[in-house]
């Protein structure tokens, strides 16, 4: 290994953070932006060099300080933290070069560098969360990521952002808290942090009472920040009154980041060592993933305003993800970790194309985008071709996802049918609430308060072309994220790659 | 050029060409449709280069990669496929003729936005031509759904979006609501979803299953317009002339019919369906469709409604004739897709060059027309005839290997219809005959018109001789598909 490509995993992390502070004494309008796209642009090559590797079929570990571990802390990239950290970057930067005009028009400039440093810390936080082979310094780095996250989405100018922030840091805090307590009672019964020590020592203590209580902790506080159903109610309020560009990030990945802990805590290091709690973890998770399917589909059919529509949308989409995980097979976990990949694709796009909406049209109530197709043609098309992907049409990527988790609830038989017909029809309500939106903006009648408006910035429009394109792309040629999470379910579910 | 390369230039020849006619529109009008010129003729000799392999009995086939496995994204090109493609790009030219003089005739806004977005929907054709698997195919599907919506809407005003609504949105739900679960189902009891001939279902779904996943093919590709899915045809006919000619004459409704005759031929097997009584509801829906839409039709006034109804009995004509299963059927099925787009093409054409030089859009303003613009209402005759059936034109010849087919299967409902709905064509279609030539003019137009834009008449001459002679000329056509149908004997 040369020496620089050594210090990959803890670059990933160390630039954003070290850069921030940096940031936030850059004056003047633009000049915070441009520091940070760049960091932001470097993390993302740095991720996919991280990426490139895992599809090789390597590992990547660090020492951080070169304190060995399970005393030091050590950072571990495989195949599953690259496909996160291709999520994480990606939105970041798409966001970010888009962002410019956006963020001016709804942040004041002299607001702009403490803004963007906040947006270096998630970015480092959530990064971080991804490349630590350490459970308590997991934990260090969500908080990190959801303080970033209350202070960007209550920067905006919308004041309803604050209650819905506040919601958010109180059940956040739940959260963390739940899985700091779950993790501090595995550190007494096994004295170490380190998760692939944990994994060596967790059968000495497997049918404590702590242990389990410690399990149920560390599940329940991850789905609460995962926004699990029923444990979502912070979500919807926080992507729709954050910065348009905010949601664009934090929506492509932040819930996908726990979702990751969540999956990975309990493949490698729980079912391995505890008897029957695959069966348990399928059980509990299960139901709440087929529900918030439905439910989250069947509420983003009524929804009124875009940004809702679409978040409601994504609790959906997370009981789809967890629903691929739910299985314990793994082609369910192919389905899930393919969906993070491009459920993030197509929800990011959404969002970038609601944000580019958003620069001309005061409200994002479906009512006031009538006739929108007529002024702003090329926004609504890449928001139709994502709309599709969010579907599961043949040729989006979204398809990719729906035919994997098919093909694993299939697999299972039995209840697996229904299941199957839960997809179908979920798959339908999303024809629904989509084809809702391109009835209002193609077919309604614009209204002449919005005669003048035109096409969203060229730069904005140019990078929602790039995540529709991008939806098409993977929806062809899904080589790169299907490898990576061919090799992550293998790796999960105890074989090697 | 190699048989492979050439299936992928067919694809692509019509993107860059709507590239380049996009970029060329800024410029000059003339460049922009010399560009289109260029890439239309480009596309049919790309086209007409896999012939010879074809009738060798060769079937080149190229895969751009599995998507996930057992799904891949592949092209191959069997008779059917050849066939609909030759059609298609051959009448684009002649379609891009007839547009040139169209549009300018009626000085139509957004030229560009129109020629792009119909060579795009040219390409989604050829790629529902070749395609090699219902995965691919119904890619290229939903693409011309969704690159026809600008044409359908091209003007704009409140009663075209209406129509454009109803277009899309009602293609777009079958083909996401019952075409996709059917194409999901097919892939998951065969384990592939790739045209075999012969079928890939035999021995993996069987008894009345078989009949519900017919329904839902039959249903959810709602281009093929079989009732009650047929509403977006009348609707579309708010689209300007061209649009109706090439593609709600021949490319979007043809992909439908062509996508189920493929599916009962190369997904169930002909024979294997025919074994199978579930199935024998589709004879039924269709010829419901033929004579509803017939009667329709009936009382139709304006041109291009007529037309539309007319066009939704016919392509019913080639579903029944495919749902009959018997080898003469299934030929007929597929010259009738041959015979109907000559005819109902020029019809069009003819329709279109009535409204450039007169504004007339109702069959009763057309008395006496037929001196005005002799050339237009001759070539609207035998394209009339031709829905008929009356020889020399080749409708007849259609009908002939559809009664025949009815006969070898002993299939009198689909006997009885073929004989009401001749009956019925002629009833809607030799009055307007008779009044354009024979009845004298009511009162003289405001403008003192003669024939349409030259460009027009050529292009309308041009497919009216196509259905003349396609009577005599109909060798190769069918000595090519017979080797499809001829294996299932």
């Amino acid at each position: 290994m040369s020496g620089w490509e050594s210090h990959l995993p803890a670059l990933q992390v160390i630039a954003p953070m070290i850069l921030a502070p940096v940031v936030m004494m850059l004056a003047g309008r633009g000049v915070a932006w441009g520091v940070t796209t760049l960091v932001s642009a470097y993390a993302f090559f740095n991720a996919i060099s991280l990426a490139a590797g895992a599809l090789a079929g390597r590992t990547f570990t660090y020492k951080l300080g070169s304190w060995e571990p399970p005393h030091g802390i050590e950072l571990h990239v495989d195949a599953l933290s690259a496909v996160l950290l291709l999520v994480i970057t990606g939105a970041s930067t798409l966001a970010l070069i888009a962002a410019e005009r956006s963020i001016s028009a709804q942040i004041e400039v002299d607001r702009q560098p403490l803004f963007y440093a906040a947006w270096l810390l998630a970015l480092a936080g959530l990064s971080g969360i991804v490349v630590t082979g350490d459970a308590f310094n997991i934990f260090v780095f969500m908080e990190i990521a959801s303080l970033a996250s209350y202070i960007l989405i209550a920067g905006g100018p919308d004041r309803r952002a604050l209650p819905a922030v506040f919601k958010y840091l109180i059940i956040g805090t739940i959260g963390a808290t739940f899985y700091l307590i779950g993790v501090g009672l595995i550190y007494l019964m096994t004295g170490t942090l380190n998760i692939a020590d944990i994994v060596q020592r967790l059968p000495l203590a497997a049918d404590q009472n702590s242990v389990l209580a410690a399990v149920g902790f560390i599940t329940v506080g991850l789905a609460l920040k995962a926004a699990v159903f029923p444990l979502h109610v912070w979500l919807p309020n926080a992507y729709t009154y954050a910065p348009h560009m905010v949601t664009v990030f934090l929506a492509a990945c932040s819930t996908k980041v726990q979702l990751y802990v969540l999956i990975r805590m309990d493949f490698i290091a729980f079912q391995p060592n505890l008897a029957d709690h695959a069966l348990q973890f399928a059980q509990f998770l299960m139901p709440l993933a087929a529900l918030g399917i439905v439910v989250g589909s069947a509420v983003a059919i009524f929804e009124q305003n875009l940004k809702r529509l679409f978040a409601f949308s994504s609790i959906a989409q997370i009981g789809y993800i967890l629903l691929g995980a739910s299985l314990v097979s793994e082609t369910g976990l192919i389905s899930s970790i393919v969906h993070m990949f491009n459920h993030a694709l197509a929800k990011g796009t959404l969002f970038l194309a609601a944000a580019g909406l958003a620069m001309h049209f005061s409200s994002l109530t479906l009512s006031d985008l009538a006739g929108a197709a007529k002024r702003m043609p090329w926004t609504l098309a890449a928001m139709v071709a994502a709309g599709l992907s969010l579907i599961g049409i043949p040729g989006t990527a979204g398809f990719v996802s729906k035919w994997y988790l098919l093909s694993a609830v299939l697999e299972r038989g039995g209840l697996g049918y229904a299941l199957a017909a839960l997809i179908v029809i979920s798959s339908l309500m999303a024809v629904i609430y989509i084809w809702r939106i391109v009835e209002t903006a193609y077919f309604g009648e614009p209204g002449t308060d919005t005669a003048t408006v035109r096409e969203a910035p060229s730069i904005l429009l140019a990078a929602t072309w790039v995540g529709a394109l991008a939806n098409v792309y993977f929806g062809l040629q899904p080589h790169v994220p299907a490898t990576l999470a061919a090799s992550a379910a293998q790796l999960l579910m105890g074989s090697t790659p | 050029m190699n048989p492979e390369s050439a299936i992928l230039a067919a694809i692509a020849v019509p993107l860059v060409g709507a590239l380049g006619i996009s970029l060329a529109g800024r410029i000059n009008d003339n460049l922009r449709e010399t560009v289109t010129l260029v890439t239309a003729i480009t596309l049919a000799m790309i086209v007409s280069t896999l012939l010879p392999t074809e009738f060798a009995g060769g079937r080149p086939e190229v895969s751009l990669g599995e998507v996930v496995p057992g799904i891949s994204f592949a092209f191959r090109v069997e008779p059917l496929g050849m066939l609909f493609a030759a059609l298609a790009s051959g009448l684009w030219i002649i379609n891009s003729i007839y547009s040139i003089g169209y549009m300018r005739g009626n000085n139509e806004k957004n030229q560009t936005r129109f020629y792009t977005c119909f060579a795009i929907a040219l390409s989604a054709t050829m790629g529902i031509a070749f395609a090699a698997n219902l995965f691919t195919l119904f890619i290229f599907y939903e693409v011309l759904t969704l690159s026809t919506y600008p044409l359908v809407s091209h003007k704009g005003d409140k009663d075209t979006v209406r129509s454009a609504r109803v277009y899309v949105g009602l293609l777009l739900t079958t083909s996401i609501g019952l075409f996709l679960p059917a194409i999901i189902w097919v892939y998951l009891v065969a384990g592939t979803g790739d045209f075999v001939e012969g079928g890939i279902l035999q021995g993996k779904l069987e008894g009345p299953a078989l009949g519900f996943l017919l329904g839902l093919f039959v249903f959810g590709i709602g281009k093929a317009a079989v009732m009650p899915v047929h509403r977006w045809l009348p609707a579309a006919m708010v689209a300007p002339t061209p649009v109706s000619a090439l593609l709600h004459a021949v490319a979007v409704v043809k992909a439908g019919v062509f996508s189920v005759t493929k599916i009962i031929i190369f997904i169930f097997g002909v024979d294997y369906l025919f074994a199978e009584p579930s199935s024998g509801w589709l004879v039924y829906v269709t010829a419901f469709t033929i004579i509803t839409a017939s009667v329709v039709a009936l009382r139709q006034n304006n041109i291009k409604r007529l037309l539309a109804y007319s066009t939704i009995a016919q392509l019913s004509y080639v579903v029944m004739s495919a749902a009959v299963l018997k080898p003469f059927a299934e030929i007929g099925a597929i010259i009738h897709m041959v015979a109907h787009a000559f005819g109902k093409i020029t019809l069009f054409f003819a329709a279109g060059a009535i409204y450039v030089a007169s504004k007339k859009t109702e069959i009763s303003q057309l008395h006496g027309i037929g001196r005005r613009m002799p050339w237009t209402m001759a070539a609207f005759t035998i394209g009339a005839l031709s829905m008929i059936g009356v020889p020399p034109t080749g409708g007849f010849v259609s009908k002939w290997f559809i009664l025949a087919g009815a006969f070898q299967a002993d299939n009198t409902l689909a006997l009885a219809t073929m004989v009401l709905s001749t009956v019925l064509n002629a009833a809607y279609f030799l009055p307007i005959i008779f009044i354009v030539w024979f009845a004298e003019e009511k009162e003289t137009p405001a403008n003192d018109h003669g024939e349409a834009p030259l460009a027009a008449v050529i292009a309308l001459t041009i497919t009216a001789a196509l259905t003349i002679g396609f009577f005599f000329f109909n060798g190769p056509v069918l000595e090519l598909e017979s080797q499809i149908v001829g294996k299932e004997k």
